[in-house]
């Protein structure tokens, strides 16, 4: 009786933990790229991933949630012995939280999704037995690292050649970008909506057949992209800066439309990285409670509080500097350009995050900036970064795994 | 704290390229006040102006090794590198030929003859015109950056050259005419200073040279 409170107040402490490194490192790339375009402002981008990311996690990020919990390891294989995979949770949230502590510390550029997919392989594979992982469902995952940044490169390369030829290349492209920019808001709208709806409103328990979600997905869309027509409407160019740069009120519009990919891009990120932070609490929870593995306890909300909240503490605490120095110096992604890269990357992810795949958000970001670079979009990219990050992968998984590990064996030693 | 989104921004070559243009327009326009100020043989305030004008071309030289020393070759640009670094160096020419030619004119103390003075001034600055018009096309940059090289920007900017051809033109046609007047005249003047001044017409027409190879650089860069 007593052991289960410890195991659940660890899962929670390290959860928070994890929870906190999320939004103080991560989310800050999900939110910059509006900072960095002055579409948003850093308290209006706080309140933004406060809000959306906690909407996407409770909303879409239940798939992520349940294969984090219970779709990397074989819980079949430890019916007997429950407490191995309490000792495994805890030990791998505690090494993604460290080593995603550490590498941010230290600049690298980690993923927390390989974090904690590399730490709950390492310590079933060898904890447990290399048969309780199971390696389809881990291919699947790893797998999906690869095509997620491509995915999102090639939507974000195809958005880009589409502004380039509507609105910036024309002679017109303040008259192009009023009329054209609040068609963008409703296929973000819709996309973000739509995916919410279908895959969604399952896990908070409404059923709404497909037909009507497309139909409500649509009305919801075109609500919000009349509103944005309504604010892009109110823009007045300005001729002074016009004159010294051409695409200044354009851009202006563009920021209307940043807003609502930046809204999109915290409710993806809400929906596919808290679930990393809660889903090995919530897989420590059910097994406390109940004793078993195999019984089916739903996600309690205060598993989710704790990870929106913890996500918004870390926000406040750190995330905000980090949010204003990678503004500062993501300059080079303009509204035209950081809508196509966000627009790109929340949709990837929102559909990811629907299937329950746990993917990389900032990669896939990333991989979608080097898709507007592609249609000439972006002045330099520095190679030798994205050589890093690839590198990143390599080192990410062994360490994760490894800090897993030595975290297992700790836990089981010491702890009831 | 490093973050790997911001850092996969390279430091864009586009502001800086700009910044350098302008230094070096800035450097150009000070042969205005300087060959009045040479004409009217007032040579306490030409010595003033040629060390500013030495300022401004030591100022774009530092800018063009900041630019290079950011252009690593791993940089992923739509552009190729060679042809931004191609078009740093002939923007840094019209810094390089102001000093040169403002040099040789204090350095020896010259003297424009009286007959000459009037079309030296208007070739001066007709040469100015055209660093200024190299300024204004290389000010697009950032346009057709984000326009990515297509449509009306490069028709603006395609226009903006052709000024600039024109430009360079009438700059040759003033030369030309400059030197039969000098020719005309030479036989009074002391040889050396002749050949001097041959040499000062030269230098400062090739201010024009270089504005008009910015322009090819451009072009370069819009015809990909």
């Amino acid at each position: 009786m007593e052991a289960q409170y410890v195991y659940i107040g660890l899962a929670a402490l390290f959860g928070l933990f994890m929870a906190w490194g999320i939004g103080a490192n991560d989310v800050a790339n999900a939110m910059a790229t509006s900072v960095g375009s002055k579409a948003l402002t850093i308290r209006q981008a706080i309140l933004v991933a406060a809000v959306f990311e906690f909407l996407g996690a409770v909303l879409a990020g239940g798939a992520v949630t349940s294969t984090i919990r219970k779709g990397i390891v074989d819980a079949d294989l430890l019916a007997g012995s429950p407490d191995l995979l309490v000792y495994g949770m805890l030990a791998a949230l505690l090494a993604a939280g460290t080593w995603l502590f550490v590498a941010s510390r230290n600049g690298w550029p980690v993923s927390t999704t390989h974090s904690i997919v590399g730490a709950i392989v390492g310590f079933a594979a060898v904890g447990i037995g290399v048969d309780a992982v199971k390696w389809g469902k881990v291919g699947t995952i790893v797998m999906s690292w690869v095509v997620s940044p491509v995915t999102a490169g090639f939507i974000a390369f195809l958005i880009y050649l589409s502004v380039q030829r509507l609105i910036l290349s024309q002679p017109d492209p303040l008259a192009r970008a009023k009329r054209f920019v609040p068609v963008y808001i409703f296929l973000a709208a819709f996309a973000m909506t739509l995916v919410t709806i279908l895959k969604g409103l399952k896990h908070v328990g409404l059923e709404i057949s497909v037909k009507d979600s497309y139909f409500l997905a649509i009305v919801i869309a075109l609500g919000i992209a009349l509103l944005g027509a309504f604010f892009i409407n109110r823009i007045e160019s300005d001729p002074k800066a016009d004159k010294k740069q051409h695409f200044y009120t354009v851009e202006r519009v563009f920021g209307v439309l940043m807003v609502v990919t930046a809204c999109s891009m915290a409710f993806a990120h809400g929906s596919n990285d808290v679930a990393n932070a809660i889903g090995p609490v919530a897989a420590v929870i059910g097994i406390a409670t109940t004793g078993t593995i195999t019984a089916k306890s739903s996600l309690s909300p205060w598993v989710l509080l704790l990870g929106g909240g913890g996500i918004v503490i870390g926000l406040a605490t750190y995330g905000r500097h980090v949010i204003a120095t990678v503004g500062k110096k993501i300059t080079q992604l303009t509204p035209s350009r950081g809508f196509a890269a966000e627009l790109a990357a929340a949709t990837t992810i929102v559909i990811a995050s629907g299937t329950g795949i746990p993917i990389s958000t900032t990669h896939t970001l990333v991989g979608a900036v080097l898709g507007v670079g592609m249609a000439r979009g972006i002045e330099a990219i520095d190679l030798r970064v994205v050589a890093k990050i690839l590198v990143s992968w390599v080192v990410t998984i062994p360490a994760g795994a490894f800090l897993a590990i030595l975290f297992f064996f700790v836990f089981r030693a010491v702890l009831p | 704290m490093a973050n790997m989104l911001a850092n996969i921004f390279g430091s864009s070559p586009v502001q800086p390229l700009e910044k350098h243009v302008d230094i070096a327009f800035r450097c150009a326009k000070k042969l205005k006040p300087f060959f009045t100020a040479v004409v009217e043989e007032d040579w306490d305030r030409a010595l003033e102006i040629r060390a500013e004008i030495e300022a401004l071309e030591h100022e774009a030289d530092n800018v063009k090794k900041e630019i290079r020393l950011h252009m690593p070759k791993s940089l992923f640009m739509p552009v190729p590198r060679e042809d931004l670094l191609e078009l740093l160096l002939v923007q840094d020419k019209i810094a390089n030929r102001t000093r040169d030619v403002s040099g040789v004119i204090v350095g020896r103390r010259m003297r424009i003859p009286p007959p000459l003075a009037e079309k030296f001034l208007e070739f001066v600055n007709r040469n100015i015109d055209a660093a200024k018009q190299a300024r204004k096309s290389v000010r697009e940059l950032d346009e057709l950056f984000t326009a990515g090289f297509k449509g009306a920007e490069v028709a603006l900017v395609s226009d903006l050259i052709e000024e600039l051809d024109r430009i360079e033109t009438q700059t040759d046609e003033q030369q030309t005419i400059l030197r039969s007047a000098l020719f005309e005249i030479e036989k009074t003047l002391d040889p050396i200073d002749a050949m001097f001044l041959y040499e000062a017409i030269t230098l400062t027409g090739e201010i024009a040279d270089m504005a008009e190879r910015v322009g090819r650089r451009l072009e370069l860069l819009l015809s990909q």
